[in-house]
């Protein structure tokens, strides 16, 4: 759930270019996500308060959950959430959850959250790696697009191919 | 559908694709498509609107309906995620609110095909001001 929101908050600040880095790691039993955008970057006025519920950018409510959630999850686990942001360039959100530990979650279908978002803004270029232990892999926009030619990828018939070449490339690394 | 494990075998489908869509096009309007867009808010991922996004994507799949499907952020009817916002060709946007996978059918059978109205509208609670003159 908190990658899929994360990568929605980039996709509404306007960004072009958006990096999903997920790293698991047994050795130090951690789970680690950063998402990268160039979008329009966190205010300054709100940057410090931005992890507050009651904190949002939004006019249509008075609550934006996504990062408290994800910051109260993530240090229940033992881990923490960290903001790197710049109005005008972009902001990096990186979240690290202790595997381990009884309240870690799970990460549910990594597969249909990262494509459902990617096919949705064909107009955003997606860069999607994944590493488990010492095995990787690295699947773009830019990629699908050449396989695709003429064909947009929003297209819905294309979906379910896409889906079974991602979840087959993330099977190849341990990733079920 | 033929199962692929890799973008180089899709790109070798690419020409089936091709025919499949333009088929679909010119039995269709191509230029009205209709467009289903998906909540995708906090509340709405919480309540399960990835599900209801691919229900929509695989039911218009298998009934060859080329709709553009989407997600949008927070609509604002929280209370009633997932919400869905169809706008048919001609036809001002209906936004469906408790919407689960079941309720995905049931939109398309009864209200994208035969145009009936079904339980679980939202009603539009604002008009812009173009609209009015």
């Amino acid at each position: 759930m908190h990658i899929m929101d994360i990568l929605q908050n980039s996709v509404r600040a306007r960004s072009g270019s958006i990096k999903l880095d997920i790293v698991e790691d047994r050795a130090s039993d951690t789970f680690m996500f950063s998402i990268t955008d160039n979008g329009c970057g966190i205010p300054r006025e709100i940057f410090d308060t931005v992890t507050d519920p009651y904190v949002t950018t939004r006019n249509t409510r008075h609550v934006g959950l996504g990062l408290s959630l994800l910051k109260q999850n993530a240090e229940r686990t033992g881990g923490g959430l960290s903001l790197i942001s710049e109005e005008g360039k972009g902001t990096t959100v990186t979240a690290r959850f202790i595997n381990s530990h009884l309240d870690s979650p799970s990460t549910g279908d990594l597969a249909s959250a990262v494509l459902l978002t990617m096919t949705s803004n064909p107009g955003i270029n997606f860069e999607y790696n994944h590493i488990k232990d010492n095995r990787s892999i690295h699947f773009t926009t830019d990629e699908v697009r050449n396989a695709l030619g003429a064909i947009p990828m929003n297209e819905p018939l294309v979906y379910p191919y896409l889906l079974g070449i991602l979840k087959s490339e993330l099977q190849s690394i341990g990733v079920s | 559908m033929e199962k692929i494990k890799s973008l180089a075998d899709l790109r070798k489908l690419q020409e089936t694709l091709k025919a499949k869509i333009d088929l679909r096009e010119i039995s269709n309007d191509a230029d009205s498509r209709i467009q289903v867009k998906v909540a995708m808010a906090t509340c709405g991922i919480a309540s399960g609107a990835k599900e209801v996004m691919e229900a929509f994507i695989e039911e218009f799949t298998k009934r060859n309906i080329g709709a553009v499907v989407t997600q949008t952020g927070c609509m604002g009817y929280c209370y009633a995620e997932p919400t869905v916002e169809v706008t048919k060709p001609g036809a001002d946007p209906i936004t469906f609110g408790y919407v689960d996978v079941k309720k995905v059918s049931k939109i398309i059978d009864k209200y994208i095909i035969k145009n009936e109205l079904l339980e679980g509208i939202i009603p539009v609670n604002y008009q812009s001001i173009d609209n009015k003159f």
